[in-house]
């Protein structure tokens, strides 16, 4: 079998097992109120530093490039509560055009 | 929990979710395109059928185009799926049914639809996890193929912006988990933690330690 067949078999294993284990074994039982509020703060911290990697990040660096000012265009965006979908446009739109300037 | 009222959950779900699956369909085409050369026509499609987990999948394509061992491409992959560890136990008690039922649906909680599910009160809508995830799941398939088979038509994908959408999306759906003041603390930690980290350590860990920063919920009220 190539790399490319069992990366597709690993790693297609291991993000059943990583997403099934918390559902398949807890599913059903409330968490503890403690642990319910830390991991009702996971989504602002998890999101927040998705949006700041995947705008900066750059294999093992920090670039600041024309996805800032998409993602800027973005956050404009949300601000005047554009619905999502313009808010995605927005950005690949203004990227795209600044990186053809 | 779930459906009161009309339509039931899993069309609201699918509505929800409906303007980030364009985001969704174009990052399926960039990881289509950027697989190709270096996993063939047939192993991404099989790859996002089986694995529903963009940014892994990504990471993983990216390593292995650039020379990388399978060994590295795995890590990578599953330090970047780490967070659906903890973010499957947030979802576990809204999940009931049967285990393969659990097993099935768990699948299907990507952090669009993880987001798109909260209640606001530290619960989910298995329902709304339904819908959302089927649409954001055809459209990841969907645009794996589309990005193999008409890759060389399309190039770049940076040219259409697309690595831009994706940041884009992600901040669509932080802005309404910011309504408390130790909400918006945990966001600017996590930012400022990724940040940090991305030139020190391998991708992946970054973002895993940028989710710690939910512990700042730990102290007492």
């Amino acid at each position: 079998m190539s790399t490319a067949w069992w990366t597709v078999v690993l790693v297609g294993a291991a993000t059943i097992a990583i997403k099934g284990a918390g559902p398949v074994l807890l599913g059903g039982r409330p968490l503890p109120p403690r642990a319910g509020r830390v991991i009702g703060l996971l989504a602002p911290a998890l999101l927040a530093g998705l949006v700041a990697i995947n705008t900066f990040g750059a294999g093992r660096s920090l670039v600041l490039d024309e996805r800032a000012l998409g993602v800027g265009a973005a956050a404009i965006a949300v601000r005047l509560k554009a619905p999502p979908l313009i808010a995605v446009i927005a950005a690949a739109v203004v990227t795209a055009v600044a990186r053809a300037l | 929990m779930s459906s009161r009222g009309d339509p039931p959950g899993i069309v609201r779900g699918a509505r929800k979710v409906a303007p980030y699956s364009i985001a969704v369909l174009g990052f399926g085409i960039s990881f289509g395109v950027l697989a190709r050369p270096v996993m063939g026509p047939v192993a991404p499609i099989v790859m996002s059928v089986t694995t529903f987990a963009g940014s892994a999948q990504f990471a993983a394509a990216s390593i292995l185009s650039a020379g990388g061992t399978l060994a590295a491409a795995v890590v990578a992959a599953i330090l970047l799926n780490v967070r659906y560890g903890p973010i499957g136990v947030s979802v576990a008690p809204s999940l009931g049914g049967s285990t393969w039922s659990r097993l099935v649906r768990s699948q299907l909680v990507v952090d669009e639809t993880w987001a798109l599910s909260a209640d606001g009160r530290g619960g989910h809508d298995p329902a709304i996890i339904v819908g959302a995830g089927l649409v954001l799941y055809a459209a990841w398939v969907a645009g794996t193929a589309v990005g193999v088979l008409f890759g060389d038509l399309i190039g770049d994908p940076g040219r259409f912006g697309l690595d831009a959408a994706f940041p884009a999306l992600f901040l669509a759906l932080l802005v309404p988990t910011l309504g408390s003041r130790e909400a918006r603390i945990a966001a600017l930690l996590g930012a400022a933690i990724g940040l940090a980290l991305t030139p020190l350590v391998p991708a992946g860990i970054p973002i895993i330690a940028a989710g710690l920063a939910c512990f700042v919920g730990w102290r007492r009220r």
